[in-house]
């Protein structure tokens, strides 16, 4: 049991990456870069899970995880995580969009403070 | 003699305006409206998208009307109305004031009163500071427990933190924006005194719980999604 430790060191390192990768601020192009890289990679792990099944059972026996399925599982939950967080982000991006877009157009529309009623 | 004195108020308050966020009221906002103009004749009704003829009876009371084009929350609609008041060259001070007749106007009168003659940004409203407003025993919990939420999460100490009945100078209103669209601006709003350095004050005010009011009232459920809104932003 004590060697599940590896496992839990791991994905936490990797959970507080995606946070991290989340919330950098700035460098628009950076991000979306890392970010592409970053697919690029879940790609190719995923493909090569499929191609040679034996190596996520050896990872997973080197992790200290019984089985490449529950290796795989693991790896799922935190991607799907920085997901979750990742579409939050960019809602509340559009949430904000959208409402200073709906301001203007309604203050546009409306006569103005000084303007008489009528 | 009375109706001169009224036009004295108004003439004297014509710096003043009011921003009602306004969704689907159709029932109160005339009458609200009504009352209030005889104060203050600048009023602004943001309505919020609402489908029924809120804006239309708002607008023959005599309210500036905003329309949004769909629904985006009270806070929104306070920051349009901020907006709409920014864009006039004369106003000094505006009043948050609800569109379903639990505010009452010589409450906005007094708040504005303060900010004339002290030296202050914002006079909020309290309806815990006397003893006019009875509120139950349930809604009195939910609304110490915000204060208690609000007052630890922002570090300003108030008595009142979800009153919507609020004074506040148009210098102010350049220093600050509402980002939370929904009920958490409340809170968010508090925080604002001390990040923006605002002087404030809370002024004594009675709530009128209506019936019409207490079966729109806020629910024990939007506190939760209060807390959540704010930690999510």
């Amino acid at each position: 049991m004590g060697s599940q430790i590896v496992i839990k060191v791991i994905l936490l390192v990797v959970i507080a990456l995606v946070g991290l990768l989340i919330v950098w601020p700035g460098a628009g192009a950076r991000r979306t870069a890392l970010r592409r890289i970053g697919l690029l990679c879940l790609t190719f792990i995923a493909a090569s899970a499929v191609v040679f099944p034996q190596i996520s059972n050896e990872m997973a026996s080197f992790v200290g995880v019984g089985r490449g399925a529950d290796l795989l599982l693991y790896g799922l939950v935190v991607v799907f995580i920085g997901y979750v967080i990742a579409t939050r982000v960019h809602h509340n991006r559009i949430d904000n969009q959208l409402t200073e877009l709906a301001r203007s157009y309604a203050l546009a529309a409306a006569p103005k403070p000084n303007e008489p009623l009528n | 003699m009375a109706d001169e004195g009224r036009e004295a108020i108004k003439a004297n308050n014509a710096d003043v305006w009011l921003v009602v966020p306004l969704y689907n009221e159709g029932q109160v906002i005339g009458q609200v409206v009504s009352e209030a103009i005889e104060t203050f004749s600048n009023i602004v009704c943001v309505d919020d998208g609402s489908t029924d003829d809120s804006a239309q009876l708002a607008r023959e009371a005599g309210a500036h009307v905003v329309r949004h084009p769909i629904n985006l929350g009270q806070g929104a609609a306070l920051q349009t109305g901020f907006d709409f008041v920014r864009m006039s060259p004369t106003a000094k001070y505006v009043v948050t004031f609800d569109s379903d007749g639990q505010h009452k106007v010589e409450d906005a009168f007094a708040m504005v009163e303060r900010l004339r003659t002290e030296p202050l940004d914002v006079v909020l409203g309290s309806r815990f500071l006397d003893g006019r407003t009875r509120p139950g025993l349930l809604k009195r919990i939910v609304l110490k427990a915000a204060v208690g939420f609000t007052n630890v999460t922002t570090g300003v100490k108030l008595t009142d933190a979800h009153n919507g009945l609020r004074a506040i100078s148009v210098e102010a209103l350049g220093k600050f924006r509402i980002r939370q669209n929904r009920m958490a601006h409340a809170s968010e709003f508090v925080g604002f005194l001390r990040k923006a350095h605002l002087r404030y004050a809370e002024e004594p005010v009675h709530i009128i719980y209506t019936d019409y009011s207490k079966a729109k009232g806020q629910s024990l459920w939007n506190s939760v999604n209060i807390v959540i809104d704010l930690w999510m932003r």
